[in-house]
């Protein structure tokens, strides 16, 4: 009786609009299909597709093995580590709005990064990175705006897993005279594998959301799957492509959840073979 | 000694890497106009409240401030108001459908929220509470909640039943024994992810700028202004976004590691 509010308010405020989201994204002036073929059609959406991809998948690499590297330190427990680790966690407080304005605040023509680097004489005018002429330079301010704000989400879930392994295996290493990267390689590494795995599988999720770092900085320069979501919505007014940008983001996710969960799955039963 | 010096190097490389950003905002937002304009100048001659004060006055800051902190208060209480007790029955009780419960509340965090944004509008309008806080509060506790059934059951599994049934022994009820022993020996925890919800609401942005025009929260409202508006405007808005959350993760430091790890899960 006491879960019942719970309950009902999930499926009230979680469940329902879903169903209406589905509703929304599959009715058409032009059939069942309509707005997805719509969105087919458009050159818009591949390329949305495209840089959600191309983002996801240089950030979320670049994360886990600087989050790993970052981890290991940590976890070294020398004098002064906690507050390291609190320094390390700031970005996590931090919304993507405001990570997305630090990183404009450092790269603007008037910028930190172009006075400093007018100042020292290599540049002889600002250098440019954000505009529709720059969607390159724009494209690589985002990823390492991503990696800066979410390096310590990953950081955060390797450290728990590093801290779980049990120092006796280290210790019997150091009989055998392993050296410290063999220890890594053949202890640490296996045994992080669970924790690396939800940090991929949350990090890759994570990403294909990615909204506000890129809104702000690039607008619209830069095409992204939330942002046409979002673009469909309110500039366009057209709830029905907006869900079904919504909708290719759910089923995207729901795909990468499940590839990752076979993985591990599979991982376990060979373990289990054995 | 060559060790020492490595932690000592490395120490200094995550300092700056990630303290850098955030110092650089905060200096601009004080540095004066005519200094950020002015491309020979990397620090500032002096530094002035000026573009805080204008943002949060002048341009009604304050308001959009409120609203946020508005939502926030009012997902906090609901999602506590409903969540804890759910939270409490699911570590003290053993029924049937259990584990599907909380199998399928924590399936919910592995949606990507944004979904649900556009026809919550809809549904808003029919209700007659369209563009109003409470509808932006309703929509956050909808990802506030699940959070907050999880972590209120893994703190109170971490108090031991058997406190509450002396309580009981000694004439308590069981809600008695639950307001006067359990609640207060799990309150710091409780706090500590009361401010997580906080930060989980104060930073949302795509939800609420959708489903609000006037009574915009704060980074609603940056997202939608910030980028026509002058640059030191922006840093003051980055900086006012900042400071709060980063005060209030670092009184909840300790407990970083077990609440990233359920708010994932």
């Amino acid at each position: 009786m006491i879960l019942l509010p719970t309950i009902v308010y999930l499926i009230a405020f979680l469940g329902y609009p879903l169903i209406q989201t589905f509703i929304l994204a599959f009715t058409s002036e032009s059939g069942t299909f309509g707005n997805f073929q719509r969105l087919m059609d458009t050159g818009d959406f591949w390329k949305a597709l495209k840089n959600t991809i191309l983002i996801t998948g240089i950030i979320v690499p670049l994360q886990l093995v600087l989050a790993i590297a970052l981890a290991l330190f940590v976890n070294m427990r020398f004098k002064g580590y906690s507050l390291i680790l609190y320094i390390i966690s700031i970005p996590l407080a931090l919304s993507d709005v405001s990570a997305a304005l630090m990183s404009y605040n450092i790269f603007a023509p008037t910028g930190y990064l172009n006075k400093i680097l007018l100042k020292l004489g290599v540049l002889d005018r600002p250098l440019y990175f954000f505009g529709y002429m720059f969607q390159n330079r724009e494209f690589w301010v985002i990823v390492l705006t991503e990696v800066w704000r979410a390096t310590p989400l990953v950081f955060v879930i390797i450290l728990a897993g590093l801290q779980s392994i049990n120092k006796e295996y280290l210790e019997a290493a150091d009989v055998f005279g392993f050296s410290n990267w063999q220890k890594l390689r053949k202890i640490i590494l296996p045994l992080l594998k669970p924790s690396i795995m939800s940090a991929l599988l949350i990090r890759t999720l994570f990403a294909f959301q990615i909204f506000g770092v890129v809104w702000l900085l690039a607008g619209r320069d830069i095409l992204i799957l939330a942002g046409e979501a979002y673009y469909w919505h309110n500039n366009v007014n057209d709830p029905h492509m907006s869900s079904a940008y919504a909708i290719v983001i759910a089923s995207v996710s729901l795909a990468i959840s499940w590839f990752y969960i076979s993985i591990l799955r599979s991982k376990e039963l060979e373990g289990g073979q054995k | 000694m060559i060790k020492k010096v490595f932690i000592v190097f490395v120490s200094i490389l995550v300092i700056v890497w990630f303290l850098t950003p955030v110092v650089l905002i905060v200096l601009a937002s004080l540095t004066p106009s005519e200094d950020y304009y002015n491309q020979n100048r990397i620090l500032p001659r002096k530094l002035t409240l000026d573009h805080l004060y204008k943002l949060f006055v002048v341009l009604n800051g304050w308001r959009a401030t409120l609203n946020s902190l508005q939502v926030a208060g009012m997902a906090i209480g609901l999602s506590f108001l409903t969540g804890l007790p759910a939270g409490y029955v699911l570590t003290r009780y053993v029924f049937p459908g259990k584990n599907a419960i909380r199998l399928s509340i924590l399936l919910t965090r592995s949606f990507p929220t944004l979904i649900i944004a556009v026809p919550l509008i809809m549904i808003y309008l029919k209700l007659g509470i369209s563009d109003t806080l409470f509808s932006v509060a309703l929509a956050h506790t909808s990802f506030i909640l699940p959070f907050v059934v999880l972590i209120t059951t893994s703190i109170l599994s971490g108090i031991s039943v058997e406190y509450e049934e002396a309580g009981m022994i000694f004439g308590l009820s069981r809600f008695g024994a639950f307001m006067r022993i359990t609640l207060p020996l799990a309150l710091p925890g409780l706090a500590a992810s009361a401010i997580f919800a906080f930060i989980m609401s104060w930073n949302e942005v795509f939800i609420s700028s959708i489903l609000t025009f006037v009574n915009r929260t704060l980074p609603a409202q940056i997202l939608n202004t910030a980028m026509t508006s002058p640059d030191y405007f922006k840093f003051a808005a980055g900086t006012i976004m900042a400071i709060p959350a980063m005060t209030f993760i670092f009184f909840t430091r300790k407990y970083l590691m077990s609440m990233w790890g359920i708010s994932l899960k």
